[in-house]
This record gives structure tokens, C-alpha cells and sequence, in this order.
């Protein structure tokens, strides 16, 4: 896609302003300019959030025989680091299963972006009849626990002969609820009516009013809601733990292959957790600024 | 391409491509008119036939199936009323899955929604470098629940691991997390909490950006101290994110798979399955037992179960705070 329209960046750069006005604002009302004991607190919280990861990495870097001597590892790592990975790379189809997690994430996330928005500009801008009660309908759908139907599910992917394939975890997750509310709640005030009706007098059919008007306007938020997506489906484990064998295995699957088989050889298993997290945590170096305003953004309107 | 759309045209043309020039026009508004009518179904469809067949449809057919004797591999037998639903109603495995999943939820829930708004409330503050903290916080929330478990499952080693061996500095232990009932329970409620309270932290700190500073200030000239602040301010402005908070975890939470299902290697739940859950005993009826009959009494079991406790859940939350009833309350229906 080319850049946004200019009326899309005057009305990203109008929230943009709006923020700073409020974050303003907020310093402004400096009755709580934080002390020390503030940062020591957060300090702690990220302690307990890096702890964890890093002790996961000593452990990955040590032997098998030094984790049980040692339960509370010393924070230098060792140098076995290389030596276990490999050994990772010997026993299971590493990456294999690391591209099974990226086709079926990657696949997701742009369906999910695109249908949620196709949904969304058509629930916050167009008229038609049974708008509401459908749209009530979506918001209550997000409140019901379809993994309960895991049985006939399974059944359906069996009458297919899609046990054991990809699509079988692909196909379920291609529109999700939570995207197609996420959209219509931020193309209802992204998306001024005037440029939609612009488009339509200029003789713009429906979906190329939503291809060049609607799509450049939803930008910041779709991006957030494929990274999501693209979290949830990378971490994503009951439902391919049911229809997935070793051939076929997404990251999560294959971990919990590895633990089964090797459950006795810590260093390996923990090389294993290791190597499935190293991705994410990349995603997150580069994309975790949008994560946190996502789920900020997201709270104040749902 | 087409000459009947120039301007010098009508000068030669005939009656009859005049008239076929009529028939296009009439042809493109009807498209137009098409166009507008259709489109905004055909743009939400996608979701609706989705839905329609793999959310609703395996949900109501589950019922059709917990009415049968229905195995993995033969399929579906004869019709056999709610005898699957006695069964596993007198089985006692049943009833440790409904006690675990409702105490590990509650060990994750009640706990994290704490936690998460005391730090929403720390971060909630001026700070230097406000996004490397609020990310910091963040970032347990990408690594997968199956990593999680394999992590906490070494650091709550049983008898020697890390946790074991930071108690027994103060004395403590040591605790039996790989046996005991609520030991194990605390184990996989860490498991979750540990994932999930950063990305709460978040939901309610957005919440409290809201809350006008003038409230603040007007509890400071009354002499308000922060901890009371806190509960007399913050507490009831953040109400509707709060049961938002509690609504969601209810629903997964009472779902949870894959922590106690990785918290040992074996993966059933433990030699007496003292921290097998309902989704748990699901999946061991009907891939492992082959009996999806019972399987998917069980699903409703707990679709029932978790009805349950979201309207115990929603009749509590309404009661926290009586005095902010009225404004969240038309939020609501407006979202």
C-alpha cells in the first residue's frame, strides 16, 4: 500500500496531539512526582518478569548432572550452551516445527487483519439493516468458550482428512471476534464519514473505498491486532496438541514432545525452551512499544 | 474503449446505440445499487460462516454427542440419553477436575487482579523512561504457556529446586509441589499469574490515565494519604475495567490446559490427578479413553460451570462499589 491519505495522517497526527495534550496534562497534576522506593518497586516487578528467562538460559547452558547438583544456579552460565542446542537440533525437527509456527502464525495474523477489517469498516461505516443485533451478536461471541467444542471440532477435521495438516489449526483462526470489535471500535472514530461519502460521490466502488480509504486509516490499529494475533497463535497449544502429530509439529507441540521423550535431560529440554522463546522475544525488541499502546488503547474502549 | 461514453458521439449516433447507451447506465446504477446493498454482508460474512462452523456449531452438536456412545474410532452408536452424563457425574475423577480448576483459578485470579492494580498503580506515576517499564512488564506475556510450565516446573522442582531451596534458607520445607494438592496448585497458579499479570498491569493502568487529576486534588486537600487514595479513588474508577479484568480470566481461567498438563512429564495430571483440570479430563475421555461421549458431557459440564460462576462473578463485582453503579453501567450498553 502507498502512505496514508492526507486526511488519514491529519487524523492520526489529531489523536497524536490529543494524546500529547493529555499526557500534559497528566505531568501537570504533579502531586505524584515518583521517589525512589517507586523505582525500587519496578525494579523488582522486572526482576520477577527477566528472572525467570534468564534462569532458563543458565540452566540451558549448564549439564544435566550440574542442575541437580546446583538447584539455584550460580549467574555466570556455563559453557554448554552450544553443546545443547545442537543436541536440540539432533533430536527433534527443530525447524520444522519453527516454520510449521511461523506459516501458521503468519497466515493467521493477515487473514485475521483483513477480514477483521473488512468486518469492521462495514459494522462502524455502513448502514444496513440488522447492523446493531449482529454487531451485539460478534461482542457476544467473544464471551464463549468454543475450545468446549473440541469434540465435533475434531470430528469435522477427521470428515475432512485434515488430522495431522496444518489448516487444520490454520482454518479456525482465520476471523476472530475480538478482531472484527477491535476494528469497527477504532474505524468508528478513525474513520470520518465525510471521506467514506468523498469516495462514494467520486464513484468509488464499495471495496475500493475500503481498499483505498478505509485499510490506510486502519493501519495502527491492525498492526497491533496481527501482533496479537500473531502471539496468540505462536503460543497457541490445547487445540494443534489434539490434531497435531510429531510430522506436523508448531514449536509449542514439539516442546512438549521433547519433554515427554527426553523429560530426564533438563539442559536439553531447557536448550529446547530456549530456542522457542528467542523468536518472540525479537518480535518483542522490535514491535513491543505497539503491544503495550494495544493493549493500553484496547482497555480504555472495550 | 467504448465510444458511446465520448461527448461527440450522440452527433452520429443511431437510435439504437443511443438506446444501448441508456441500457449501460441503467445496468452500472443497478451494479452500483447491488453494490451498496450487498457489500456490507458480504464484508461480514467471513466471520458469521466462520463461527457458524467451528465455534457454534461444534458446540451445540457436543450435546448431540454426549447423547450417544460415541468412540474416537468407531463413531457414533446408539442413542443413549444422559447416561454419559450419569456416568461421569458419579466419577471422582470428575469431581478432583471441578475442585482443581476451581482452586487453581482462584489462586490466579484473585491474586493477580492485586498485583496487577497495585503495579498499574506504581506505574501510574511521572516516570523516567515510562516505556521501558511498562514493556518490561510486558514481556512474560510472549513467552508460550508450554514454556512457562517447562520453566516453573524446574524452578518448583520436587524435593531440590529453586523454590524449595530459597525456603529452606528461612527454614521452610520442604514443600512437596510435585505431590501435595495445593502446593501444585500454587505451582501452576504462578505458571499463569506469572504470564498474565503483566498484561492486566497494562489494561488497568490505561484505566487510571483515565481518571481525571482534579479527583486527586481535591483528595489531597482532604487530606486523603496514597494508600487511601488508592482505595477511595483509584479502586472505584477502575471498577468497570475490573470486571472486564474478571470476566475474561473467568472465562479462559477455568479452561486452563496447558500449564497443568506440562507440570509433569507424563502429563495426566498426577499419580491421584491432584492438579488435573475439567479440560484435562476432557482430553483423557476422549483421546485417550477414546470415549468421546463422555468427552463431550464433560465439555458441557463445564460450559455449565463456567455460566455458573461468570454470573456469581458479575453479581460480586456489581457489589464492590455501590456509588459508581450508574455511569459504567450505560458504558457498557453503549460498547
Amino acid at each position: 500500500m502507498s502512505a496514508p491519505s492526507v486526511p488519514a495522517i491529519e487524523q492520526m497526527a489529531g489523536r497524536g496531539a490529543a494524546r500529547a495534550a493529555a499526557r500534559k496534562h497528566h505531568v501537570e497534576g504533579g502531586s505524584r512526582r515518583p521517589r525512589w522506593l517507586t523505582y525500587l518497586v519496578l525494579t523488582i516487578v522486572l526482576v520477577i518478569s527477566f528472572y525467570p528467562l534468564y534462569y532458563t538460559f543458565l540452566l540451558s547452558s549448564s549439564t544435566s548432572q550440574n542442575i541437580a547438583r546446583h538447584p539455584i544456579p550460580s549467574l555466570i552460565p556455563e559453557g554448554h550452551f552450544f553443546d545443547n542446542v545442537r543436541r536440540v537440533f539432533d533430536t527433534i525437527d527443530f525447524w520444522g516445527a519453527t516454520w510449521n509456527s511461523i506459516v501458521v502464525a503468519v497466515i493467521t495474523s493477515v487473514s485475521v487483519v483483513m477480514f477483521s477489517t473488512l468486518a469492521g469498516f462495514s459494522f462502524a461505516k455502513l448502514r444496513f439493516k440488522g447492523r446493531g443485533p449482529l454487531l451485539v451478536f460478534v461482542i457476544a461471541t467473544t464471551a464463549v468458550p468454543t475450545q468446549l467444542g473440541v469434540v465435533p471440532l475434531f470430528l469435522v477435521m477427521k470428515n475432512l482428512h485434515w488430522i495431522d495438516t496444518l489448516q487444520a489449526i490454520i482454518v479456525p483462526g482465520l476471523v476472530t471476534a475480538f478482531g472484527v470489535f477491535w476494528m469497527t471500535q477504532y474505524l468508528e472514530s478513525a474513520l470520518p464519514y465525510e471521506l467514506v461519502e468523498a469516495a462514494r460521490v467520486d464513484g468509488a466502488s464499495m471495496f475500493r473505498t475500503f481498499w483505498s480509504i478505509a485499510l490506510p486509516a486502519a493501519r495502527p490499529a491492525a498492526t497491533m491486532l496481527g501482533l496479537f494475533t500473531f502471539v496468540a497463535s505462536w503460543t497457541n497449544f490445547f487445540w494443534p496438541s489434539i490434531v497435531l502429530r510429531s510430522s506436523h509439529a508448531t514449536l509449542p507441540v514439539a516442546l512438549s514432545l521433547l519433554q515427554a521423550t527426553y523429560f530426564k535431560d533438563l539442559a536439553l529440554i531447557m536448550a529446547g525452551v530456549v530456542l522457542s522463546v528467542v523468536p518472540l522475544l525479537v518480535l518483542f525488541l522490535i514491535a513491543g512499544r505497539q503491544l503495550v499502546a494495544g493493549i493500553m488503547a484496547g482497555a480504555v474502549k472495550g | 474503449m467504448a465510444t458511446t461514453s465520448t461527448p461527440s458521439a450522440p452527433e452520429t449516433a443511431t437510435d439504437d446505440e443511443v438506446r444501448r447507451q441508456r441500457r449501460r447506465v441503467g445496468f452500472s446504477q443497478k451494479l452500483g445499487r447491488l453494490d451498496v446493498k450487498v457489500s456490507p454482508y458480504l464484508y461480514i460474512s467471513p466471520f458469521f460462516i466462520l463461527f457458524a462452523v467451528v465455534g457454534l456449531f461444534p458446540l451445540l452438536y457436543t450435546a448431540w454427542v454426549a447423547l450417544h456412545q460415541w468412540s474416537l474410532l468407531d463413531g457414533e452408536g446408539p442413542w443413549v440419553g444422559m447416561e454419559n452424563f450419569k456416568h461421569v457425574l458419579t466419577q471422582q475423577y470428575f469431581w478432583t477436575g471441578v475442585r482443581n480448576t476451581i482452586s487453581i483459578f482462584l489462586l490466579s485470579s484473585v491474586p493477580q487482579v492485586i498485583i496487577a492494580l497495585v503495579i498499574a498503580a506504581v506505574l501510574d506515576a511521572n516516570l523516567r523512561a515510562r516505556t521501558f517499564w511498562r514493556m518490561g512488564v510486558l514481556v512474560p506475556y510472549v513467552v508460550a504457556p508450554v514454556a512457562v510450565a517447562l520453566i516453573f516446573r524446574q524452578i518448583f522442582a520436587d524435593p531440590t529446586g529453586w523454590m524449595n531451596e530459597v525456603l529452606g534458607w528461612v527454614g521452610v520445607g520442604p514443600v512437596r509441589w510435585g505431590s501435595a494438592v495445593l502446593p501444585s496448585h500454587i505451582a501452576i497458579a504462578t505458571m499463569v499469574n506469572y504470564r498474565w499479570t503483566g498484561y492486566n498491569t497494562l489494561i488497568f493502568l490505561a484505566a487510571m490515565q483515565a481518571i481525571p487529576r482534579d479527583l486527586y486534588e481535591a483528595a489531597i486537600i482532604d487530606g486523603a494519604s496514597r494508600v487511601r487514595q488508592f482505595f477511595s479513588v483509584t479502586i472505584p474508577m477502575v471498577r468497570p475495567t475490573m470486571i472486564f479484568v474478571i470476566i475474561t480470566s473467568t472465562i479462559g481461567g477455568l479452561q486452563i490446559f496447558d500449564e497443568p498438563r506440562m507440570y509433569s512429564q507424563t502429563g495426566d495430571g498426577g499419580a491421584d490427578r491432584q492438579w488435573m483440570t475439567v479440560t484435562m479430563y476432557i482430553y483423557e475421555l476422549g483421546w485417550k479413553n477414546q470415549n468421546f461421549g463422555r468427552a463431550a458431557a464433560v465439555a458441557w459440564l463445564l460450559f455449565i460451570l463456567i455460566l455458573i460462576i461468570g454470573l456469581i462473578n458479575f453479581a460480586f463485582t456489581r457489589r464492590i462499589s455501590s456509588e459508581s453503579t450508574k455511569a459504567p453501567k450505560r458504558k457498557k450498553v453503549r460498547a
